[in-house]
């Protein structure tokens, strides 16, 4: 069941609107286990790529290669659900395809929202809400996880917990992940790499790679300076303590990201 | 009862039409389709206009000109500007093409409030299983592709994470428009076959929990209206079509009222 290796790639992605160049050559590429954070202001073509990946936008050079019988799991930005659309969680959780109701009851629980499957969509709080998307996509038993801004609507404790969930589905699913965020404190602490994206991919590496990179710099400033004092702060949390009260975990961490240890940004 | 045999067929197209109109008029108003439901309808008055002029079936040329209409209208939808505006001229243009169009046709003596406002007092045998048979098609089309469909209304993005196109999925409700323009000419009319596609979807939406509860109950409505419209214009001597519309919106009412003091919110 678990897939090994990559399980989609970009290569040499150009996309064009008119003339208006959306992406180009960009070069990416998502292997299971691991979690892939894509970052970049407004426009920088994080969405067209996302797009692109699930086949709905027209290259203009490149291609996509994804692993054959790739299943994907899609937890969109923004599901606006017209008033005129009756749809419970239960329902909302068996498109495309019927689900048991055991089943659902075990994806609401695993994304943390067990006991809502009667409610109406459009009842549940936006944390709820974006759970609730979680829980249809690991419903389609995923190979590959994709979240585009999926924590746009939620305060930064929300979106931490949100985060937490992912890399816990990551662990017991072994499914690759790759994201897209704002919120770059989150980022820092829960991504393998980090993609620096504007038009192009500016740099890329393990968080703290990209978050020292010039490139980077000049695209978010110094806030970020912040949000990497946080990530090492929380990161070193999660070594030493359990990550916080009422945070039960039956298993460890896979906090391992790979990166060299933590070196300062030359002053 | 008091239904002689051209009542018996009325209710029979009556019933027909509405199972339909009313799952498909679902999709319609989930997806804000209403005047691309006007569009589609108006443009079969080119057809019933074109179909005459050759000497060819009514319903083939009002399908076929639907046809064409709504996927003109579908490939603009796509673009995404002015589209109100939009789908209002080519809606209304259509009409007005069709009713000219019409009248240029020498010799031939053509009732047009019948193909306004529908005529299904004089529906034959022959216009029965016309509709039946596009009827049982469109339902067909719809309860197959229903996930897919249902799927891509909601996010274009879960329908293609999912293997499914969206693009395809809304070829097939374009079809189905169509068919079920050109199945209700005969039972409401051009201009009221938008009315025949909402009217009993948005009736029913407060009493649903799930799509499928609403696209259920929408046919059941519609099929009330459709019986109790071809009654009271019995009794009343009024128009068929209208009266089955009229029914409709007194539904309407009634539901929005008593779902307006039951819930707070739709």
């Amino acid at each position: 069941m678990r897939r090994t290796g990559t399980l989609v790639s970009a290569i040499d992605l150009t996309v064009r609107y008119g003339a208006t160049t959306a992406l180009e050559a960009v070069d990416l590429h998502v292997s299971a286990g691991e979690i892939v954070t894509i970052v970049g202001p407004n426009g920088s073509g994080k969405s067209t790529l996302v797009g692109a990946i699930l086949g709905g936008v027209p290259l203009s050079g490149g291609r996509i290669e994804r692993a054959p019988g790739l299943r994907i799991g899609y937890v969109p930005q923004r599901l606006v659900l017209d008033p005129t659309l009756p749809m419970n969680v239960e329902r909302f959780l068996s498109l495309p395809r019927r689900v048991t109701a055991a089943r659902a009851r075990d994806a609401l629980e695993r994304a943390g929202v067990p006991g809502i499957g009667k409610r109406q969509m459009s009842a549940l709080s936006g944390g709820q809400f974006q759970r609730a998307l979680l829980a249809r996509a690991i419903l389609e038993e995923p190979d590959l996880l994709i979240l585009d801004e999926a924590t746009a609507g939620l305060d930064q404790p929300g979106s931490a917990a949100f985060y937490r969930r992912i890399d816990e589905v990551r662990s017991e699913t072994g499914c690759g992940v790759l994201m897209i965020s704002h919120d770059l404190h989150v980022v820092m602490s829960t991504s393998d790499r980090v993609i620096c994206l504007n038009g192009h991919v500016c740099c890329e590496g393990t968080p703290e790679v990209v978050a020292n990179a010039p490139d980077y710099r000049r695209l978010f400033g110094d806030g970020t300076r912040g949000a990497l004092a946080l990530y090492r702060h929380h990161h070193d949390h999660s070594h030493t303590h359990d990550h916080g009260p009422g945070h039960g975990h039956g298993h460890h961490h896979g906090h391992d990201h790979g990166s060299p240890a933590p070196r300062d940004a030359a002053e | 009862m008091m239904l002689d045999d051209f009542m018996t067929r009325a209710a029979l197209a009556g019933i027909g039409t509405a199972l339909a109109a009313a799952p498909l008029g679902c999709f319609v108003v989930w997806r804000r389709m209403a005047y691309f439901g006007d569009a589609t309808a108006h443009a079969a008055i080119l057809g019933v206009a074109l179909s005459l002029a050759f000497s060819l079936p009514v319903f083939a040329g009002a399908m076929a000109v639907a046809l064409v209409m709504a996927t003109i209208v579908s490939t603009i939808s796509g673009r995404g500007y002015a589209m109100d505006t939009l789908l209002g001229v080519m809606a209304h243009s259509a009409l007005a093409f069709g009713l000219v169009g019409v009248t240029f046709l020498s010799g031939v003596r053509i009732d047009l409030m019948a193909y306004l406002f529908g005529d299904i007092l004089s529906v034959s045998r022959a216009d029965l299983a016309v509709i039946w048979c596009g009827a049982a098609l469109v339902i067909a089309l719809i309860v197959w592709r229903w996930n897919a469909l249902l799927t891509a209304t909601l996010n274009e993005g879960l329908a293609r994470a999912a293997g499914i196109d969206p693009w395809r999925e809304r070829l097939v409700l374009t079809l189905a428009l169509a068919l079920v323009v050109a199945v209700a000419i005969k039972v409401v009319g051009v201009l009221l076959i938008t009315a025949l596609l909402i009217i009993p979807a948005a009736t029913v939406r407060p009493l649903s929990a799930t799509p499928e509860r609403m696209g259920v109950l929408a046919a059941l409505v519609a099929m009330a209206s459709a019986l109790a419209g071809l009654l009271a214009s019995y009794r009343l001597d009024t128009p068929t079509g209208p009266t089955i519309v009229c029914v409709a919106a007194l539904l309407f009412c009634l539901s929005s009222t008593l779902s307006g003091t039951r819930r707070p919110s739709m």
